[in-house]
């Protein structure tokens, strides 16, 4: 038994944690201050500074974030889905033993993580392809994640063939057997390259820089980087009088990241456990 | 058992008999595979051509190293060059041990409430774009931000974070660290996790205290882990963070700012020069190759752990 009494140690190391604690939160505290500020916030305080909503008001009418978001989502969920079935019909014959030519294509899977054509290939590849300007170029570059190929081989790995033994005598296909009875004991790790690819499209925005032209499909990141990084006051979809009103466009761009970074950080507490199971099993050697 | 194997080896070289549909399964990822990646590998050869659209990867003419010539003739490769290592190492000297400082402490944090909270707080800035943290840090830094009311209070003369060379690089290193160092823990604490409590209790008995413990039994069980992530750690020493350079700098912090792969942007996507940028492209991924393989080389001859 591990003695409990609380020593100089544990205040010691209690105000490193509350103190990274701080580190942690106050810029986004900030933030989350700012845009609800209605002058110039000053000092360390964390306290809005002329309280208004005005921000929000501003923020929610302007269409082009409303724009992105719908096409993020659209992404994301295409993404998601069109991944996790390529992933799974890579990852379910490559965890079986006797797989002819395993070893020469789990090295041509595995190759890609050390080695790649670079940005310029890649960009040449899906303009020769016709995709500029398509949703697809968003999609299909990135379609199989090749650290979670290898994560969800490794889960497949675990499950024993008896599982499978029953259905292949009735004559049930690989494809049944995958669908059917692999798919859902494997939901935990499922669910991790779900969150992983709905993470990485959610968060993505150099794909649509260089490959989306149409302000229709622009997606929600790119839009906020306009507003956020670029500080483009037509992005921020400000018109004369509210240019007036608004003394300073940082309110305005604290606004718009609370407002895109919100869905993130609301299911995130709960979704957490997923990605710490992920990176874990990740982690472990082969 | 073993008899079984080998029986089954013997049979899968001579037919695929049985396995027709798994093989099916693969195709689209490998199309995939091909179309995505070796494509593009294959492509890396307009390093050597004068590239156009026209043309294609096959057609466009040979133009042997010139664009490395002209690569290694150019200062400005020079400088990119250097910032890459320059921000590469830092953060690998700075970022590198507090996600294993951080993970032993937060082991020892004996209030589960705290604990809980700090770790989720801490993993939260892995899920926000470097878009959204821009946002953030271009107030955390800015003239009048916190930072430098700080630097006031203290009655220093506040430093311009964002456009001043020098300062930038401070800028750069500890919004990595503010953004990885909880991310990074979980592997270090998973490990910890795994640490067998007896060698605790026995070190308790032999009377050891809370830091010879962690000094002891902890750091030491950690070694494994560890020296694989200082393995890719180190190879990614000339993998800049394309997302979060192209995001907090601009023109003003070129001189320390501008890497490898901001400038491969800029020189690819913004002025069409695509041969010089992939060539500029292809030499880091060379190098980083080297680097992995180097750095994994290293740390089998030390010890037993490798990657591969």
């Amino acid at each position: 038994m591990h003695v409990r009494k609380i020593g100089l140690f544990d205040i010691i190391n209690t105000a490193i944690m509350l103190g990274i604690l701080i580190i942690m939160l106050y810029p986004m505290l900030n933030v989350l201050s700012v845009s609800f500020s209605g002058v110039t916030k000053l000092g360390l305080g964390l306290l809005p500074q002329s309280f208004t909503l005005k921000n929000y008001q501003i923020v929610f009418n302007n269409k082009a974030l409303w724009i992105g978001f719908s096409n993020t989502l659209v992404r994301v969920g295409l993404g998601v889905f069109s991944t996790l079935i390529i992933t799974l019909l890579m990852a379910y014959p490559l965890s079986k033993k006797a797989l002819p030519f395993k070893k020469v294509i789990t090295f041509f899977v595995v190759f890609t993580m050390f080695f790649n054509g670079g940005l310029i290939p890649n960009y040449i590849v899906v303009r020769s392809l016709g995709l500029i300007d398509s949703r697809l170029a968003l999609i299909l570059p990135r379609l199989v994640d090749t650290f979670a190929l290898i994560v969800m081989r490794n889960f497949l790995m675990t499950i024993p063939d008896s599982l499978e033994e029953a259905a292949k005598i009735d004559g049930a296909s690989y494809f049944t057997i995958l669908f059917k009875i692999i798919v859902p004991i494997s939901i935990p790790i499922i669910a991790t390259v779900v969150l992983w690819t709905a993470v990485w499209h959610w968060n993505s925005w150099f794909d649509a820089m260089i490959y989306i032209q149409s302000q229709s499909k622009q997606v929600l990141q790119l839009i906020l980087r306009r507003i956020v990084i670029e500080g483009t006051a037509s992005a921020m979809s400000l018109s004369m009088d509210d240019a007036n009103t608004v003394a300073n466009p940082d309110m305005i761009k604290a606004t718009t990241i609370i407002v895109s970074t919100l869905p993130i950080v609301c299911s995130y507490p709960f979704l957490q456990k997923y990605f710490v199971k992920g990176i874990i099993v990740g982690s472990v050697k082969e | 058992m073993k008899q079984t194997l080998l029986h089954t080896k013997k049979l899968h070289y001579k037919s695929l008999k049985g396995y027709e549909q798994l093989l099916l399964m693969l195709v689209p990822g490998i199309l995939y595979y091909i179309i995505f990646h070796y494509v593009p590998i294959y492509g890396i050869i307009i390093a050597f051509k004068n590239f156009s659209f026209r043309r294609g990867f096959l057609g466009s003419p040979w133009v042997g190293l010139a664009h490395f010539r002209l690569m290694f003739d150019n200062p400005s490769f020079y400088e990119v060059f250097g910032n890459t290592l320059v921000l590469g190492l830092l953060k690998l000297v700075i970022g590198f041990p507090i996600p294993i400082l951080f993970a032993i402490l937060i082991n020892e944090i004996r209030f589960t409430k705290i604990k809980k909270t700090v770790q989720t707080v801490s993993y939260l800035p892995h899920f926000l774009s470097w878009i959204v943290l821009g946002g953030m840090f271009f107030q955390i830094f800015s003239i009048y931000g916190p930072i430098n009311e700080i630097i006031r209070f203290f009655g220093g003369e506040p430093i311009r974070f964002m456009t001043e060379p020098k300062p930038f690089r401070i800028v750069l290193v500890s919004t990595y660290v503010w953004k990885s160092m909880g991310w990074n823990s979980i592997v270090y604490l998973a490990a910890i996790t795994g640490i067998s409590p007896e060698l605790y209790e026995a070190a308790m008995i032999d009377g050891a205290n809370r830091f010879q413990r962690m000094w002891r039994i902890t750091l030491p069980s950690l070694t494994p882990v560890i020296t694989v992530m200082l393995i890719l750690a180190a190879g990614q020493i000339i993998k800049d963070d394309f997302d979060q350079i192209f995001n907090l700098y601009n023109p003003a912090v070129y001189e320390t700012a501008d890497v490898i792969s901001t400038y491969v942007y800029r020189q690819g996507l913004e002025m069409m020069n695509y041969s010089y940028a992939a060539a500029v492209d292809l030499f880091k991924n060379i190098i980083a190759l080297v680097f992995v393989f180097g750095t994994n080389r290293v740390a089998k001859s030390m010890n037993e752990y490798g990657i591969w």
